[in-house]
């Protein structure tokens, strides 16, 4: 059985150029929905993050820009938009990237593909006027008994079902590959990263269709009741485990750049394909994250998941925390940086955009993103910052910081090589990964600071100026709400930068014709150096242990200083 | 490289490198020191949040909650009563649009039963600035044994998103110090 029978499509008639730099083979269709689905993601990131930068100014408390009603608007629209839509939209083109394109193969069945694509416009759309609309403000998780209006729920449930056309193009596109051998032996790591996203997505996308339908029919009037704590058990299936799509499909994007920017290879194929393994064994656990101060739920459930059964999915990002970095020193001591312990880091391509904005995302998402996530969702600790700021904090720690600054990196390989235009003003792109990095990084620290200092999520007024009964945050809290406010400002300049960048170059870019010279060049080491290191002659990495080291001894004090933290709260059981 | 197959057909037969192994060897032994100090804390620790909870309709949770502020009422605050019950009694506390309702006066060191539950949607049990959150549901009766160690005035925030007025919802606990020569009884003496 052929891959056309299996999939139903028309067999090939499919057309290709051959990329000038990387030699691969791309496949027309395939390079049309990357396109598509790119300017999708940039479209709602400008929406989405103008929307953030609303939200913050207004939780500065000396600015406290928006008045309520549309606090809660924007605030709503904000988690829509970069959370989900930018997100998506730029995880679908990375999986017909890694697929067709790193596989040189056809795209599978590229008429389904935009129909996946124009489904998820439809879907996206549909929730943003529900939520202009002004009666939808019942933020992202949407928790019942609050209600929004059906198209509010109906266009999260279109844009799922466009997803869910993505990942399955995608499959299909490994099984034509595969069928029509396109490449020898396994696929790439890149790939096989992207099949994790992928997968993940898949029972992602099941869960949200769980939840989601009912309760838009709930909305309709057609159901009675929808049980507050189930909904949340089954939405965090999708909320939290859309995340883990993020995690799995930034980490194949540090492999990418890191091999197309320093010849990098993976220190060993079967540690770093286990490590994403352990992304699809376990990471679906971590809806238990949300529930963990909720009534009702006995603690051996609440351990074994919110753990990922025993720290093993934990123990997958660790993974790639070591093989990335020490991926890129190997490499970098091969191209000659081999004096000391930092030579390879201090010679990396920091000017390339791809290369910084990939870098500062592995750190920050280690760091703030990955250390804060463990502290979070350990049972007991979670009571000290459960619902204030200090999620946020996090979660922007690892999605902005994270996920959202790879993606942006990864952004400055698909102008030139997808789009084929040259980058504008590549003195701004430089500067672009750094202040958005910075912006991110200082606004998840922040808010994680705030949080520790009991300040609420979600919330217009810390001051309570219209409450009956009056509280006063401490002066820190205030302190930490303005910082927040300033380093959103530095984010949103790099993200607006961003969205500049892009637009200009895919309208005004200098197109690039054969034998043109990347501004921004890739690696051109050639494949014989990036080739023959790894197994049998040990490459040494005293740079990445160090960086590694560094980063476990920061892991465990930040983890007891939360201990100790909590061991002088009231007493409860 | 990552982006090409891997040159061995046969990868998942290559040794793996003695930095990653030892790296592998680390992450996976902090994991299952978190994982065990997890179940630990519910032997050592203080801080253990109960899973105590029945289903209740809310009309029958409300007027449980205002027979126990009739019984126990005080004073009056900005027209809300400030309850204080029997030491290691039960408490009855009720989120609703939007207040935390009532408000309560509790002793330093002494355990006390304390039931929570929302009339309407969903809201968040901030206690400030001690930091101690925890949901509260409606239809769901949670019953948490709480002891102050401290004394004072502490503010309830909302901090579960529940509409418009959702920066409006506060709500007050006073903590009293403990009258050790009074009672002549040993400090935590509810406990």
């Amino acid at each position: 059985m052929t891959a056309e029978t299996v999939i139903g499509a028309v067999p090939a008639k499919a057309e290709f150029r051959t990329c000038q730099y990387t030699g691969l083979k791309v496949d027309a269709a395939a390079q049309a929905l990357i396109k598509a689905n790119a300017v999708g993601a940039v479209v709602f990131l400008a929406v989405g993050g103008l929307m953030g930068l609303l939200v913050a100014l207004t939780r500065w408390p000396a600015v406290h820009l928006l008045p309520a009603e549309w606090f809660y608007l924007v605030l709503t629209g904000h988690g829509a938009n970069v959370l989900l839509f930018w997100i998506i939209f730029f995880e679908i083109a990375i999986l017909y990237f890694a697929s067709a394109v790193l596989l040189n193969s056809r795209l599978a069945a590229p008429k389904f593909a935009w129909l996946g694509f124009v489904l998820m416009v439809v879907g996206a759309l549909a929730t943003n006027v529900a939520v202009l609309q002004g009666d939808s403000s019942v933020m992202f998780t949407s928790y019942p008994p609050m209600q929004a209006k059906p198209h509010f729920y109906l266009g999260l449930i279109l844009f799922a079902v466009g997803a869910l056309i993505g990942c399955m193009i995608f499959f299909a596109t490994l099984v034509i590959a595969r069928e029509e051998r396109t490449y020898e032996g396994s696929i790439p790591l890149v790939t096989f990263g992207a099949m994790t996203a992928a997968i993940i997505a898949v029972f992602t996308i099941a869960s949200g269709a769980i939840i989601l339908i009912p309760t838009w029919l709930w909305s309709l009037g057609f159901i009675s009741n929808i049980d507050p704590l189930m909904y949340k058990v089954v939405w965090w299936a999708m909320g939290h485990s859309s995340q883990q799509i993020n995690v799995s499909a930034h980490v194949s994007l540090w492999y990418l750049i890191a091999a197309l920017l320093v010849g990098a290879k993976p220190l060993s194929e079967k540690v770093s394909r286990t490590a994403f393994l352990m992304y699809i064994l376990f990471l679906q656990l971590a809806s238990a994250h949300h529930l963990l101060a909720e009534p009702g739920l006995d603690a051996s459930w609440k351990i074994v998941n919110t753990s990922y059964m025993m720290y093993l999915a934990v123990m997958g990002s660790m993974v790639h925390g070591l093989t990335v970095p020490g991926a890129i020193e190997a490499a970098q001591r091969r191209n000659g940086y081999d004096r000391g312990a930092f030579e390879w880091l201090r010679k990396a391509p920091w000017g390339h955009p791809a290369f910084s904005g990939m870098f500062l995302s592995l750190v920050f998402f280690g760091f703030i993103g990955g250390i804060s996530g463990v502290v979070l969702g350990t049972e007991q600790l979670n009571v000290l910052m459960h619902n204030t700021i200090y999620v946020p904090g996090h979660f922007h720690g690892t999605v902005v910081a994270g996920t959202t600054l790879a993606f942006m990196a990864a952004t400055y390989l698909v102008l030139p090589l997808i789009f084929q235009r040259e980058i504008i003003w590549p003195g701004l792109a430089k500067l672009q990964p750094y202040l958005f990095g910075v912006g991110a990084a200082g606004i998840s620290l922040f808010m994680m600071g705030a949080g520790t200092l009991g300040v609420a999520r979600r919330h217009w007024d810390i001051t309570f100026s219209d409450a009956n009964l009056s509280f006063a945050h401490s002066a820190g809290a205030f302190l930490m709400m303005g910082l927040n406010g300033i380093f959103a400002i530095i984010a949103a300049l790099g993200g607006a930068l961003f969205v500049l960048i892009v637009v200009g170059t895919v309208l005004f870019g200098e197109k690039i014709k054969s034998g043109h010279k990347l501004t921004f060049p890739l690696f051109s080491g050639g494949g014989a150096v990036a080739s023959h290191y790894g197994s049998e002659k040990a490459p040494k990495l005293p740079g990445t242990i160090i960086l590694v080291a560094i980063f476990f001894v920061c892991f465990v004090l930040y983890y007891f200083i939360n201990w100790k933290y909590l061991s002088e709260l009231w007493l409860f059981r | 490289m990552a982006v090409t197959p891997p040159e061995r057909r046969i990868w998942w037969n290559e040794p793996i490198e003695r930095v990653e192994l030892v790296w592998i060897i680390i992450a996976f032994l902090w994991g299952l020191f978190m994982f065990a100090f997890m179940i630990a804390w519910h032997f050592i620790g203080q801080q253990n949040l109960s899973k105590e909870a029945y289903r209740i309709n809310p009309s029958a949770y409300e007027e449980k909650v205002e027979g126990f502020a009739k019984q126990y009422q005080v004073r009056e605050e900005q027209g809300i009563p400030v309850v204080k019950p029997q030491a290691g009694g039960d408490v009855y506390l009720l989120a609703r649009l939007w207040q935390w309702w009532p408000i309560l006066e509790l002793e330093q060191g002494v355990s006390y039963r304390i039931h929570l539950s929302s009339l309407d949607w969903m809201h968040g049990f901030s206690l400030q600035p001690t930091n101690v959150n925890i949901s509260v549901y409606p239809g769901i009766e949670h019953i948490i044994s709480l002891t102050p160690t401290q004394s004072g005035e502490f503010g309830i925030v909302c901090n579960e998103f529940c509409g418009i007025g959702h920066h409006t919802m506060t709500g007050k606990i006073y903590v009293t110090e403990q009258k050790r020569a009074e009672a002549g009884q040993p400090p935590a003496a509810g406990r």
